[in-house]
């Protein structure tokens, strides 16, 4: 297991974790470590156990095998609440917010800042207005109004709303659950340089992807899943991208497949670009 | 985003105060109540008049007041078809009791308050529970109310309206809170009017400035985002139906002590109208969007359309074909802000 440079065990650490549904094995033996001011990113295919994994993480469902340690304790969550208490918040794909209501009433939303007591408890609108505004400004988000309802926002300003929103409410650790997927290059630039802000503040960030370009500029750690397996760990010393895209793609199954194909259908574009991809 | 980064305030005034006004989910409502005040004050000699507008004041607060409940209920995402019926349903149970069974009226007021919270919170734990469209769950009680109405006031007391119940012991004590009538500037202005402005009042309050309102725009906006984020929303729900529900039984109350008897068929039918007050207020039919003020202006245009109609001397069956279009309107004006206010990129 990598240790931690500063003697304080990281946030979150796998060892050998995995997950049973019944007689389905969903994840097994995945070990990993995220640790304060790192980006670890978990990269896979679809049903490749990236879901299972961040659920895991997530609190959503306790793991069957091996531990999760949050703080050098070994855990386990019961549900998304206590995950969170544990300074564990998960932005998931669709954000979580509601797309006709302001931008602050979003952000605030479930965890809403009152003042006033009894009948004449109400809402502190100002405060709420104001920590929205300086809390994105000071993730570099420039917005003309916080009033506006969130869904007039661009999808990258949405996932970075999201995203300060968990920081604001204490995270020490956020799971982001592949915030670049339905964007746009320009877009994805936005989120990935808001997921190395957020890093630069001290937090730690689990990345799930499927896209490794998007995932090695701001990785510093690599963790690969086929099939509800760890391929490996990597540090961002031990792996390049051409490595890492190489083992996203599948290796040698898909050399596999490149040759099965070859000897059914000969020499057609296809192979030769499979070819390409392999090598 | 923050490419090139103007000074915040350059670009707020560049946005419209008044586009950003007209976008209110109210403001239809209020322009449009506003024509048709002008319009019916013009062509009619009673309309204006203290005595003409008293009249039709009184009709639109009862609607008014359900109508603002059932805007919540509808910015939280449901319906409830069963809120016509509850307004007759809580005056028979407070009338039988008392004329037939000679129970305490405040008593008996209490049975009905507990009766009708149950049966919307049942309505709302079925909706929860099961994940049927409200409009369906609420369309069952909805009968089911108006079967125990016609029927069980036969059995119960062989009539099919409470007879006698200004001669109940103490009648004029809740009859001071929800049935007198104040004679000003030559008017007669019931209570209940006063009951509709109090109940708007608390409602936009509400749903502007608490956490339970901004929890009712979440729960009919985005219920999982809501729920992830750890909106309680079920009790968010459950309570906007126990509210109509409440809502319903102070209605019940107005027309019970306002004209002293209670039709078997009271407020059946009237869902509807609570419904179209509410979408003319503003309210999206799929939820998440909507306005108490709004609704309320809703039940002001049709109470003053259900008189001017009748002052102009017209058959009063075009209310109906008025309504209709007035909801046609009002869903497409709706439907337009919503895009405006969600699709932009």
């Amino acid at each position: 297991m990598p240790e931690s440079p500063s003697g304080k065990p990281p946030v979150i650490e796998a060892r050998g974790i995995g997950k049973r549904y019944g007689s389905v094995i969903a994840l097994s033996d995945i070990s990993t470590v995220v640790a304060e001011g790192s980006v670890a990113c978990v990269l896979g295919d679809n049903g490749a156990g990236k879901s299972t994994f961040i659920k895991i993480l997530a609190g959503a469902h306790a793991h069957s095998e091996g531990e999760l340690l949050i703080d050098g304790t070994p855990t386990t969550f019961g549900s998304p609440r206590e995950a969170l208490a544990a300074g564990i918040a998960t932005v998931y794909q669709d954000l979580a917010v509601v797309p006709l209501m302001p931008v602050w009433r979003n952000f605030f939303l479930g965890s809403e800042a009152t003042r006033g007591v009894g009948p004449l408890k109400r809402l502190d609108v100002r405060f709420m207005k104001q920590t929205t505004k300086s809390e994105l400004a000071a993730m570099g988000i420039d917005l003309r109004d916080v009033e506006q309802p969130i869904g007039t926002l661009s999808g990258g300003e949405r996932q970075c709303v999201a995203i300060a929103r968990a920081v604001y409410f204490g995270a020490r650790v956020l799971i982001l659950d592949e915030p670049t997927a339905a964007l746009g290059v320009k877009q994805s630039g936005v989120v990935l340089r808001y997921i190395a802000k957020a890093r630069d503040r001290g937090l730690g960030v689990v990345f799930i992807t499927h896209n490794p370009h998007h995932a090695y500029p701001v990785g510093d750690r690599f963790i690969v899943l086929r099939r509800g397996r760890s391929m490996g760990d990597f540090p961002k010393s031990e792996i390049t991208l051409e490595e890492l895209t190489g083992m996203m793609a599948g290796g040698g199954e898909l050399a596999d497949l490149a040759h099965e194909l070859e000897r059914t259908m000969g020499d057609s574009q296809v192979v030769e670009d499979l070819k390409a991809d392999v090598l | 985003m923050a490419t090139a980064t103007p000074t915040a305030d350059e670009r707020i005034a560049q946005s419209s105060s008044l586009g950003r006004v007209l976008k209110r989910p109210e403001s239809g409502a209020i322009v449009a109540a506003v024509v048709i005040f002008v319009y019916f004050a013009a062509t009619t000699t009673a309309f204006a008049t203290a005595a003409g507008s008293s009249t039709w004041l009184r009709g639109a607060s009862t609607i008014g007041i359900m109508a603002v409940a059932v805007a919540l209920l509808m910015i939280g995402g449901e319906f409830d078809l069963s809120a016509g019926a509850m307004t007759g349903f809580t005056g028979l149970v407070v009338g039988v009791l008392t004329t037939e069974y000679g129970l305490n009226i405040w008593v008996a007021m209490l049975v009905s308050l507990v009766l009708a919270l149950v049966i919307g919170a049942v309505n709302g734990v079925m909706v929860m529970r099961t994940g049927l469209p409200s409009f369906i769950v609420t369309l069952g009680t909805f009968f089911v109310l108006q079967g125990i109405d016609l029927a069980g006031t036969k059995v119960l007391i062989d009539q099919v309206a409470i007879q006698g119940m200004a001669r109940v012991p103490y009648y004029d004590q809740p009859h001071g809170f929800f049935g007198r009538a104040f004679d000003i500037g030559g008017g007669h202005i019931f209570v209940s009017v006063f009951w509709w402005v109090a109940v708007t009042a608390v409602a936009t309050w509400v749903l502007l400035r608490t956490r339970v309102g901004n929890w009712i725009f979440s729960v009919g906006g985005a219920q999982v985002s809501a729920r992830q984020v750890g909106v309680p929303v079920f009790r968010t729900k459950v309570g906007l139906f126990m509210t109509t529900a409440g809502a319903g039984w102070l209605v019940g109350m107005l027309l019970l002590f306002s004209t002293s008897t209670v039709q078997a068929n009271t407020g059946v039918g009237q869902e509807f109208i609570y419904i179209i007050c509410a979408v003319v207020g503003g309210c999206l039919l799929t939820g998440g969007y909507g306005s108490a003020i709004g609704a309320a202006f809703g039940a002001l245009i049709y109470g003053m359309v259900n008189q001017g109609i009748i002052y102009s001397g017209w058959d009063n069956n075009w209310l109906k074909a008025f309504l209709g279009a007035m909801l046609l309107g009002a869903v497409l004006l709706n439907e337009w802000v919503r895009r405006q206010a969600g699709a932009a990129r």
